[in-house]
């Protein structure tokens, strides 16, 4: 049906290891990619930047940071909101402090300084591990937000502790700031995204990658092999904090235009983070996208669903909301606990072998 | 991928499927009737709602053209604020005024209704500065402002202690984001002119939780706490207040945190607790009449009806017909019945409610008197004291409108928004 394998040969190595072995596969990727690149951004309007198209990018990078530490290096992190925090914090002194500066720039310097303090707070994955280092990720969680809070040099000492981002742009396109385009913005989150999930991609099946999955599955058999957990853990840790920094960088840009600490970055965007890993499928590039897209594209479809089509009350759709979307999780949950991902997986075997599934 | 394609591809419909209201006066309601904020976002909603009901119900609008109210849930959330501002500033011939009730959601909006055209009425809350508004030229907060309620609140605690507050001590309980660090400001400006030393005390958003805080007021004994609190926790510091048996009338609230939901739980314990206002309480006046018959009575009522007349009902109403007051203006000046959000603009800009339009709306003294020019968009600033009486479940005015120290407001109002013109380029506006 949708797959026709007959005379896709793998005659090289490298076609065998190819990240989408399968030539449809592969088409319907492009494919995707093509319309993500070159029709969406015709479409958009400021609705759909804003409140669909932005937090789906930004949670998808997130995710994709989380997961590299969770997912692949089995390090349980609660400080997700801490280090996006971070990254926006970051971003914000940068875009202040260096306003010559593009904002590609100052969103992959800031998840440069996301990853620093990422390897700092990872310093005690080499001692305590599972739950222990979740109450330790959490302690990052609350110390960041915290600090940002305390210390008014951070939110450049205005009188309401409110960061606002001021206008930057791209070969002269505004991409933050109130008049930003709509098009451009998503399309400058849209690069980052594919540049950095195809890097995410690459690095999580070459030997860095393996590490990590090999202190997931045994450290002390990693380590009698040969793996440095010091070199894994912290590389988890920088890694996963730079992804995480970029999409807090994004956040507070792209997205808000302003933000502050305790109400954007708080502990609640830590478990959203996380319940979209778990979600979407622990140790899975797809799955980050999966799992954000569901916690980000249902509740917006939801309300659009209840309010604007059905006409409900505004309170009795939010509860419902809330009601729905936790009970969808549940449910997937049960129905596949490897997650949305394994449930793909499983999906396309059988589209495989259409139409004599087994 | 296929999965976010489908996702997608199905949000893509249900959204573009919306057919828009087709009403001429937009008015959307950015509410939150969920989370830890309802308790007080809830009322004033349905005051807001009700309110433009009875215009409808009652007089067919403004000038003839209805107004339509949608209504969008931003759970205080500013996440959900950027979508709802998003998904209602389109509807119909556009939004003509937003009214968050958010401080937070305020600054987000502040920059985003600057680019798109369309004024913003954060009344009595949102950043003092926009008083100014040769500077922020779509940004209201009549009738008063945070910096004025420090400094009635500052002038209260001083003529409770004989006119002098030198030495003494004055904490401010503030929900620890931009809407409670606003008065600090203000009040280390006021305590180096009055000589008090001022304590800072935050509280981490929601606030249910304030134990070490009011062990730290236990301990320090401060003479007055100021409080900036929202949502659940009011109640929670009025209740720790009563159990730590803190002298209720020194415990002064803002206009946000003195509301009936606020004080009840805390039953006797709240007896005499102070905070600002600057609406009526209670339902005794004309237009309530009309609500009961039009809009509750005809089962019109955005919720129960159990509201009315209750501290943040009233003040959603009051919210209501400032804007619907301001699109009359509009419609006055422009001379046409279907204004746009640059009409509704000039409309708040040349705003004039005294006693004698209160009257004729069936609002005697309702509220302060609010005159609105193109560098005032801050009122007049005058707030009074009520004090919460927990034997008859009723606040009581225990002073007259009192005026802000507006030379010192206006000086730091000021400096703040021409740092802000700076930092955006902003060339302020010649006017007067």
């Amino acid at each position: 049906m949708l797959y026709r394998e007959a005379g896709d040969f793998k005659t090289t190595y490298a076609s065998d290891q190819q990240t989408f072995p399968i030539k449809s596969e592969r088409a319907l990727f492009w494919l995707f990619m093509a319309a993500a690149f070159l029709i969406v951004p015709f479409l958009i309007n400021d609705y759909w930047n804003k409140a669909v198209l932005m937090p789906l990018l930004i949670y998808c990078m997130a995710a994709l940071g989380l997961n590299i530490l969770v997912g692949y290096c089995g390090q349980v992190s609660l400080g997700t909101g801490g280090f996006m925090a971070v990254g926006a914090y970051a971003a914000y002194k940068l875009m202040t402090a260096f306003p010559w500066m593009d904002q590609f720039s100052v969103t992959i310097l800031a998840g440069f300084v996301t990853a620093g303090v990422g390897i700092l707070f990872g310093l005690p994955s080499l001692r305590i591990k599972g739950f222990y280092l979740a109450v330790a990720t959490l302690a990052a969680q609350f110390f960041l937000v915290w600090m940002f809070n305390k210390f008014a040099w951070f939110y450049n000492y205005s009188a309401s502790g409110q960061i606002t981002a001021p206008e930057r742009t791209i070969f002269g396109y505004a991409v933050t700031g109130p008049s930003s385009l709509p098009w451009a913005t998503y399309l400058f989150g849209l690069t980052l995204l594919f540049v950095f999930g195809w890097i995410a991609r690459n690095l999580t099946r070459g030997r860095l990658g393996r590490s990590w999955m090999a202190i997931r599955d045994m450290d002390i058999a990693a380590e009698i092999i040969g793996v440095s957990p010091l070199k894994a853990k912290l590389s988890a840790f920088a890694v996963s904090s730079f992804y995480i920094g970029m999409a807090g960088a994004m956040f507070f840009a792209n997205y808000l235009g302003a933000a502050e600490v305790g109400e954007a970055f708080g502990i609640d965007k830590s478990f959203l983070v996380l319940f979209m890993v778990i979600i979407g499928g622990l140790g899975s590039i797809l799955g980050s996208f999966l799992g954000a897209a569901f916690l980000v594209l249902l509740p917006v479809l939801l309300k659009n669903l209840m309010v604007d089509q059905l006409g409900w009350v505004t309170d009795l759709a939010a509860h419902v909301q809330i009601m729905l979307v936790g009970g969808l999780i549940v449910f997937f949950l049960i129905v596949e606990p490897h997650g949305l991902a394994q449930l793909w997986r499983l999906t396309k075997e059988k589209l495989r072998l259409w139409p004599f599934p087994y | 991928m296929k999965f976010k394609s489908l996702l997608l591809a199905a949000s893509m419909v249900a959204v573009t499927g919306v057919s828009p209201a087709l009403a001429d006066l937009v008015f959307p309601s950015l509410s939150y009737r969920t989370g830890p904020f309802a308790p007080n976002g809830i009322p004033f909603a349905d005051g807001y709602a009700d309110y433009l009901t009875l215009l409808n119900e009652r007089d067919g609008g403004i000038g003839g053209v209805k107004i339509a109210n949608p209504e969008c849930e931003t759970g205080y959330n500013t996440e959900k604020g950027v979508e709802c501002y998003e998904s209602t500033k389109g509807i119909g011939s556009g939004a003509l005024i937003y009214q968050p009730l958010s401080t937070g959601i305020t600054y987000q909006l502040i920059p985003k209704v600057t680019a798109d055209g369309i004024p913003l009425h954060s009344m009595a809350y949102g950043r003092t500065s926009a008083m100014n508004g040769k500077v922020f030229e779509w940004v209201f907060n009549y009738p008063a402002n945070y910096w004025d309620g420090a400094t009635i609140a500052v002038q209260h605690a001083k003529d409770m202690s004989g006119g002098d507050l030198n030495g003494k001590t004055i904490a401010l309980l503030y929900h620890n984001s931009a809407y409670g660090k606003e008065p600090i400001r203000t009040l280390e400006e006021k305590a180096k002119m009055e000589g008090f030393n001022l304590t800072l005390i935050p509280v981490d958003s929601p606030g249910q939780e304030q134990k070490s805080q009011w062990l730290q007021i236990r301990r320090e004994r401060p003479d007055f706490v100021l409080f900036w609190g929202w949502g659940v926790m009011n109640a929670v510091a009025v209740q720790e207040a009563a159990n730590i048996r803190f002298p209720m009338d020194h415990f002064i609230g803002i206009w946000w945190s003195g509301a009936e939901q606020d004080v009840l739980p805390a039953g006797d314990g709240a007896n005499g607790y102070k905070s600002l206002n600057f609406t009526y309480v209670g339902k005794d006046k004309p237009v309530f009449a009309d609500i009961e018959k039009y809009v509750v009575g005809a089962g019109k009522a955005a919720g129960d009806g159990s509201n009315v007349g209750t501290v943040q009902y009233n003040r959603g109403m009051y919210a209501a017909m400032l804007a619907t007051e301001a699109a009359r203006k509009a419609q006055e000046l422009s001379g046409k019945a279907d204004i746009t959000a640059a009409d509704m603009r000039n409309g708040m800009e040349a705003l004039v409610v005294d006693d004698a339009r209160l009257e004729a709306l069936g609002m005697p003294n309702f509220g302060p008197t609010v005159e609105v020019s193109c560098a005032n968009h801050g009122g007049t600033g005058a707030a009074l004291v009520q004090q919460w009486d927990a034997s008859a479940k009723a606040w009581k005015a225990v002073t007259d409108f009192m005026p802000a120290d507006r030379e010192l407001v206006t000086k730091l109002a000021m400096e703040d928004s021409e740092a802000f013109a700076k930092e955006n380029n902003i060339t302020p506006r010649e006017c007067n």
